[in-house]
């Protein structure tokens, strides 16, 4: 490494120096009896509680540090970092194509998002939202809708699993599966797809893939009924949610929290409305809304939700039928060379386009080589674009210098927005409601990490 | 003689940003700078010009926000609107307002607290380094978003220098930036003056430096795959 800028550095960790004096716990397996006799033989009703980063039920990587008083929660801060793998920095080294690979990992319940935020950013740059072919708009819409209902189904599924029902985490994991299957049928993969290009999608729906879609809904709306009727009225899961992780419209504005969250406080803020996108305008949908700001509210709206996103992929499937037409955009300086096809081997490049650049074009070859070597030029300038995500709006800031790669991409992830509220909805709070609190924010630590 | 009707002649159209900014300023051309340069590219120097100040009327609802911000501002006792602004820039259909960062923390009360703006969110902020940019290496901006008003959006745009790497939090006014400055400091190295903790948030807390200042190298190793070696991103070709 070169040399740094050493003159500045963050507050240092909390060293063996700041606990000196405190009594400190150790255990290891589950000797938790022994561990509560301890402490009542101190007298001390103040502990601080590490939990995480490797505990299942705070969903990924992320550590809170309680400070309990007996049962209640009086002080938590999150700490977060664990799974920072640099995706905005290593986009500032790859061309505007290749960002795509590295975004769709961030949130990777929904990795359909990132990439179509980016992507969206990228054409706002060139200035090219009005040439998106509309069958791309299209598969973008079907391809996020879809991709929320699997995202919902994690974190009701998820959820489920923190207050002891597995039942709800299969039969989530068992509808999010038939999406994901169509997933790999369109996009080649179950997960980070980089499916969604600058200028359109990386390939068309291949045939049968509507159909497949169209058999799979009624199916995902029984599944998601299923954990409605186990879920909703069932009086454990009440007990466990009801007025839970409160925060109220004043505090979701506060904290900018976007989402589920802020629509369980009866706000009918949703940007597929206020500021329409991929034409969301066309489709009919409602926005789900409640009015208890609790934890309850918000899995009741993501199962509502999932309806709804099951109402524009209906939509989005007839529509598709009723447009043909390419799925990238027409400009050759910008369009992806080929599209993949699907071989005997899986996806791969096309052969008729390899038969074209190998045999019958040089200028084809060439024109190939270097929109795939160098990439295309993006004019100087910045912009922020934002699409509603599962979790919220998922922002992209992204600046050009006139390069072939971005000056700075920059992604408000509302997964890391939204966990700051973690401390707003669990003081003063129990200590096993944290775990709901947690669960009803629905973190995905990749995003919130980035 | 002079052609008035000479496109360069004539007055900038409104909503256009006729006096582009330079950040920096690009060299040669196809990447190369080791190698003897046989193109006669290599020398080549071409300026990056970010769109300038925009003229009015802006189009939109730009005008009514400038308009309104320029009367809050004027009418507050504080900083008047032609010391607190530096620029306007309407650019992509974005509105970008460049605050002297003296004056960010007002600005930003206005705009959340006049029931005509009343940008009641903060969507964060995002850093930028412009090595080349002396005396305003650092830019920080900030997305406010208006619910109210229909979706409305505006952004902030603070510079300040690499040397005195300070501009004042507005976690006061949106406490929703919290997390967002620590994640600026993290990985910028600009210390939002007021913030109630501003502690490393993604970096380990005892990480020297700051990773996405351009002057912070990427990283990584050579990769070796079938006797041919790969090198690290930031050490490939690049096409300047």
């Amino acid at each position: 490494m070169t040399e740094q800028t050493p003159d500045i550095h963050a507050t240092p960790a909390a060293g063996s120096e700041d606990a000196e004096g405190a009594h400190v716990y150790d255990t290891v397996g589950g000797d938790w009896d022994a561990i509560a006799d301890e402490a009542t033989s101190l007298h001390e009703e103040r502990i601080v509680v590490n939990m995480g980063p490797q505990h299942p039920s705070t969903h990924g990587v992320l550590r809170l540090i309680l400070e309990l008083d007996g049962e209640t929660v009086t002080e938590i801060r999150a700490s977060i970092g664990y799974l920072h793998t640099g995706i905005e920095k290593n986009m500032e080294f790859r061309t505007w194509t290749q960002g795509v690979t590295f975004c769709t990992r961030m949130d990777y319940v929904a990795p359909l998002f990132n990439e179509t935020a980016y992507c969206l950013a990228v054409e706002k740059l060139l200035g090219i939202t009005d040439q998106i072919p509309e069958r791309a708009s299209i598969i973008r819409v079907l391809m996020m809708e879809l991709n929320r209902v699997t995202s919902h189904l994690v974190a009701v599924g998820s959820l489920g699993l923190d207050i002891g029902s597995t039942t709800a985490l299969q039969i989530a994991m068992k509808e999010r599966e038939r999406i994901i299957t169509i997933f790999e049928m369109i996009t080649g993969l179950r997960m980070n797809h980089a499916y969604v290009r600058p200028g359109g999608v990386a390939q068309d729906v291949p045939p049968g893939a509507i159909d497949k879609m169209r058999d799979a809904i009624p199916m995902l709306r029984r599944g998601i009924g299923e954990i409605e009727s186990l879920f909703n009225a069932n009086p454990i899961v009440r007990g466990r949610l009801v007025d839970i992780a409160y925060l109220d419209l004043t505090g979701c504005m506060a904290l900018g929290i976007t989402g589920p969250m802020l629509r369980a406080t009866g706000l009918p803020h949703d940007l597929r409305k206020s500021d329409p996108y991929c034409g969301y305008e066309n489709y009919e949908f409602d926005v789900p809304v409640r009015d208890s700001c609790d934890a309850y509210g918000r899995m009741r709206i993501r199962m509502d939700e999932a309806y709804e996103s099951l109402k524009i992929v209906e939509q989005a499937a007839d529509r598709l039928q009723n447009t043909p037409g390419p799925v990238m955009v027409e400009d050759k300086r910008i369009a992806w060379p080929a599209q993949l096809a699907i071989g005997g081997d899986g996806m791969g490049n096309s052969l008729d386009h390899i038969r074209e650049i190998m045999g019958t074009s040089m200028e084809s070859l060439i024109h190939h080589f270097k929109l795939v070597t160098e990439g295309f030029r993006v004019p100087p300038g910045q912009v922020y674009v934002s699409v509603e995500s599962p979790k919220g709006e998922l922002g992209v800031h992204l600046v050009s210098d006139g390069g072939t790669m971005p000056y700075r991409a920059h992604f408000r992830e509302p997964s890391f927005n939204n966990l700051q509220a973690v401390a707003a909805v669990c003081e003063g709070g129990q200590l096993g409601d944290v775990v709901m609190a947690v669960a009803s924010i629905d973190p995905v630590l990749g995003g919130v990490d980035r | 003689m002079t052609d008035v009707t000479q496109p360069e002649n004539l007055p900038a159209p409104p909503g256009t940003n006729p006096a582009p900014v330079v950040v920096s300023s690009r060299q040669g051309m196809f990447g190369v700078s080791d190698g003897g340069d046989t193109s006669g590219y290599g020398g080549l120097v071409a300026p990056v010009l970010f769109p300038g100040a925009a003229v009015r009327p802006y189009g939109g609802y730009y005008d009514e926000v400038a308009d309104q911000l320029e009367r809050v501002l004027d009418d507050g006792g504080g900083a008047s609107y032609a010391q607190a602004i530096e620029r306007v820039v309407v650019d992509r259909g974005e509105m970008t307002i460049f605050v002297a960062r003296a004056h960010l923390v007002a600005v930003a009360r206005a705009l959340r607290d006049d029931p005509a703006l009343r940008f009641e969110m903060c969507m964060g902020v995002s850093g930028v380094h412009y090595p080349q940019e002396s005396g305003r290496e650092l830019h920080a901006a900030y997305s406010l978003l208006s619910i109210t008003n229909g979706g409305r959006r505006v952004r902030l745009e603070v510079t300040c220098p690499d040397v005195d790497r300070h501009i004042p939090s507005i976690v006061g006014v949106y406490p929703a930036n919290d997390w967002h400055e620590r994640e600026t400091w993290d990985m910028f190295g600009i210390e939002f003056d007021g913030h109630p903790a501003l502690t490393r948030i993604l970096m380990p807390d005892d990480w020297p430096g700051h990773p996405q200042r351009k002057d912070y190298p990427l990283g990584g190793i050579p990769v070796e795959y079938k006797g041919a070696t790969v090198p690290p991103p930031d050490q490939r070709r690049k096409y300047t």
